[in-house]
């Protein structure tokens, strides 16, 4: 009684300030429950949030060419890219310098790598040159620029030394330019030759192909969802086992059935022959294209979408078709007017679960794409592990996970996320 | 007789029976007659087939055998969005993606009612039961009892003749169903509507209906008004179903001028009024509410059998006692006396005799 008549903080029993005494209450608790997700916050951060940053800092890093051509790149900076005289002896002999003691370490390599992303042809000049200038006494035996030209005559080409002067930075906005079809050169940002473009192209298929993924997976889903929620529990249990029933066989085995399916001398093609619906000689394409894709990949993506709905579904009570058909509604008004907005949420789920995973996908359109129903994903593969080129890599993946949060907060603008029910 | 009745009958269920699983019947045989503006209630324990008759004439579930008639004509085949009957659910199914305004509007606009009409017309519904400044909220934002408001506007909002009831105020505290009850009943009187209203709460029946039918076992016991109900039972199902009661069994010695002679099984004899039993040696259950137990001799009649009695407890309610005896070996023996200021409260121990008027006492089926 004492606390309330006072000025001042609300004391505790004891004399100690209420908030003060609380805070000491709940720290035990906060502390106890921190402990409890420490592995699991331990564990994204090493294989989550810091390979994710990893990422997105190798898609702008350019250090190497500072690292490797230091001496050149200072002397590079005297030069004007837009003249049309190659630069002069200085900067050869920095070269000189470095190549030799790139050499020696065996990172001219590297660098020669770096640069042949963005001017091929660039590496075997490095890579031929290295070899020798291991050789030179780099302190007295000049002229360079005559005996390096003398070595390689790519090293008069005036584009090389653009492409070095160009990527001399620590960072660069080159792989992310790469990634949308564009180049920067001496003069520039420009677009790329249109027979060099793919990544626009395959950026923009991704995203329709995912689309159609989704949509289909709402058309076939919706009426499973609605039959597993409206069923009695016995016989829905039954078709959930056949929902998940996917989830218990390997992707692979998956995705090779569906080979075996489509292809031309497959299954399905076999039966429409036999029925005689397709003549033998003119069998339907329906794999190594975006039909196989989309065919595919409905089927696995079909469950993310199903669950999600049905457990929306499942907490729409009966009685409001009940009350709509009370009222008046025709069984098409009670369903469009009275319960398909209540299962909105849930479609909005499945569709974000859908599409995020469909963007990502790799395994199914390498498998069954062909060359025209392949994602930007197996792209950013082949970039990681076949060509090497980890920041265009990056690059790409970084502009995906933008792409991906630009749609979720366009689909929250529009539909809210607080309208996503997992259940 | 039968074509005098169905001229007025605006509700009919004829031979009605309806099974689920092919083996048991639900609803055995139902006949009923309701004519136009009466408030009736579907009465019984859980499983009576009560809801089924509900949900029989509101078009969700088919009769397997016989028909329902509204109007005079058969709506066996028509499908519930074209019968025209209002109904309002126990869970109230308030569309919770629309706003009050915009469920009161919805049947009316399916009947592609002009949208100056809705207006006006929701406007009123919403008046009617006081809940004008809410049309722009969302049934969520609303508590139990002004969702049943709601659910009431909304059935009422179409002007159906006909509005069904599925225990509409079972989620509600004792306090606002008592209101709501007195509220509904005042509403469906003023508009003439007729309501068929299903519950298993007998106060809520013997309030509010002019005429009740008790449901036992997929049939109809008694169909009567609330006070017939109460004071004459037509089976020992009804009497224990309705209100509190006393049993005694016995044997029927003989019946008199309407009188029957009943004795107990400890040997006591009594004299009852024969409802359901027909000749000597018949086994009986007698019924005896409460209320009508006397144990002031001097307001006994002249002549009345009279029992012992010991008094077992005595528990003081406010308005009433509630006395529990020993009577002809039954424990359970309830009497209930008001609190008046010369009343007697009985100490347990005490022996005392009881009696009552004979026609108060019913013989009905063991």
């Amino acid at each position: 009684m004492s606390d309330t008549t006072q000025n001042g903080p609300v004391l505790a029993a004891d004399g100690t300030p209420l908030k003060r005494s609380l805070a000491k209450a709940l720290r035990m608790q906060k502390m106890r429950a921190l402990m409890l997700i420490a592995p699991l916050l331990l564990f994204i951060l090493v294989t989550f949030i810091l390979p994710v940053g990893d990422m997105l800092f190798r898609s702008v890093d350019n250090r190497i060419v500072q690292n490797v051509l230091p001496n050149t790149v200072i002397a590079l900076e005297s030069w004007d890219p837009a003249s049309t005289e190659i630069p002069g002896e200085a900067v050869f002999a920095a070269l000189a310098v470095d190549m030799k003691a790139a050499a020696e370490i065996k990172v001219h390599t590297k660098v020669a790598k770096r640069l042949n992303y963005e001017n091929p042809g660039l590496a075997s000049i490095f890579r031929k040159s290295g070899r020798k200038i291991r050789k030179w006494d780099v302190e007295n035996e000049g002229p360079y620029k005559e005996r390096l030209i003398e070595l390689n005559d790519g090293w008069a080409d005036i584009e090389l030394w653009r492409t070095i002067k160009t990527y001399s930075g620590r960072r660069t906005m080159g792989y992310f330019l790469n990634a949308v079809d564009m180049k920067l050169g001496a003069e520039g940002v420009t677009v790329r030759p249109e027979n060099e473009r793919i990544y626009n192209t395959m950026l923009i298929r991704t995203m329709r192909m995912s689309l159609i993924i989704t949509f289909s997976c709402i058309l076939l889903g919706y009426p499973v969802a609605w039959l597993l929620a409206n069923l009695p529990t016995r016989t829905a249990n039954m078709l959930m086992i056949l929902v998940l029933l996917p989830f218990w066989t390997s992707l692979l085995v998956r995705t090779s059935s569906w080979k075996i399916l489509l292809q031309q001398q497959g299954v399905i093609n076999d039966v429409l022959v036999w029925i005689g619906i397709v003549g033998d000689d003119n069998r339907l394409v329906l794999i190594n294209n975006e039909l196989g894709t989309i065919i595919a990949m409905t089927h696995i993506l079909l469950p993310f979408m199903i669950l999600p709905m049905y457990s929306v579904m499942q907490t729409i009570q009966p009685t409001y078709l009940r009350a709509a058909k009370s009222l008046g509604a025709t069984n098409w008004t009670a369903f469009w007017r009275v319960y398909f907005p209540q299962s909105v949420p849930g479609i909005g789920a499945g569709s974000i679960l859908v599409f995020i995973l469909a963007v990502g996908y790799y395994i199914t359109p390498a498998l069954v794409g062909g060359t025209k129903g392949t994602f930007i994903s197996n792209l950013i593969a082949y970039h990681i592990s076949t060509s090497g080129n980890w920041g265009l890599g990056a690059a790409l993946g970084a502009i995906l996970l933008a792409v991906v949060l630009l749609l979720y907060w366009v689909y929250d603008k529009i539909v809210g996320i607080d309208n996503v029910k997992l259940g | 007789m039968a074509d005098a009745s169905n001229t007025d009958a605006f509700v009919e269920f004829e031979r009605v029976q309806k099974s689920y699983d092919g083996e048991n019947l639900v609803v055995k045989d139902l006949n009923l007659i309701m004519p136009k503006g009466e408030f009736l209630t579907m009465l019984g324990p859980s499983g009576s087939g009560k809801t089924t008759c509900l949900m029989m004439l509101a078009g969700f579930e088919t009769a397997t055998h016989g028909d329902i008639r509204l109007g005079g004509t058969s709506i066996n085949n028509i499908p519930p969005h074209k019968r025209g009957i209002g109904m309002v659910f126990q869970n109230y199914a308030l569309f919770p993606h629309m706003t009050i305004a915009e469920n009161l509007s919805f049947p009316l606009e399916v009947r592609k009612m002009g949208k100056s009409e809705r207006e006006a017309k929701v406007k009123r519904a919403l008046d009617m039961v006081e809940m004008g400044a809410f049309g722009g909220r969302r049934p969520s934002q609303l508590s139990g009892g002004q969702q049943q408001r709601i659910a009431l506007a909304r059935a009422l909002v179409f002007e159906p003749e006909l509005v069904l009831m599925d225990e509409p105020l079972g989620a509600l505290d004792k306090q606002l169903r008592e209101k709501m009850q007195f509220e509904i009943t005042h509403l469906a009187h003023r508009l003439g509507i007729t309501v068929v209203y299903v519950t298993h709460d007998q106060t809520e029946a013997l309030t509010m209906s002019d005429r009740v039918a008790v449901f036992e076992d997929g049939r109809i016991q008694q169909l009567a008004p609330p006070d017939k109900l109460y004071e004459e039972p037509q089976n020992s199902f009804v009497a224990q179903f309705i209100g509190e009661n006393n049993t005694l069994e016995g044997t029927v010695k003989e019946i008199n001028n309407g009188v029957a002679l009943v004795q107990l099984d400890d040997g006591e004899l009594i004299d009852c009024k024969p409802v359901n039993v027909s000749k000597p040696g018949e086994r009986t259950r007698v019924s005896i509410r409460p209320e009508r137990v006397e144990y002031n001799k001097e307001r006994l009649s002249e002549g009345a059998h009279t029992l012992k009695a010991e008094v077992l407890e005595f528990i003081y309610m406010g308005d009433i006692f509630r006395t529990r005896l020993r009577v002809a070996g039954n424990d359970e023996f309830i009497i209930k006396t008001r609190n008046a200021p010369d009343q007697v409260r009985l100490k347990p121990g005490t022996q005392i005799e009881i009696g009552w008027l004979p026609e108060d006492c019913r013989a009905l089926d063991a």
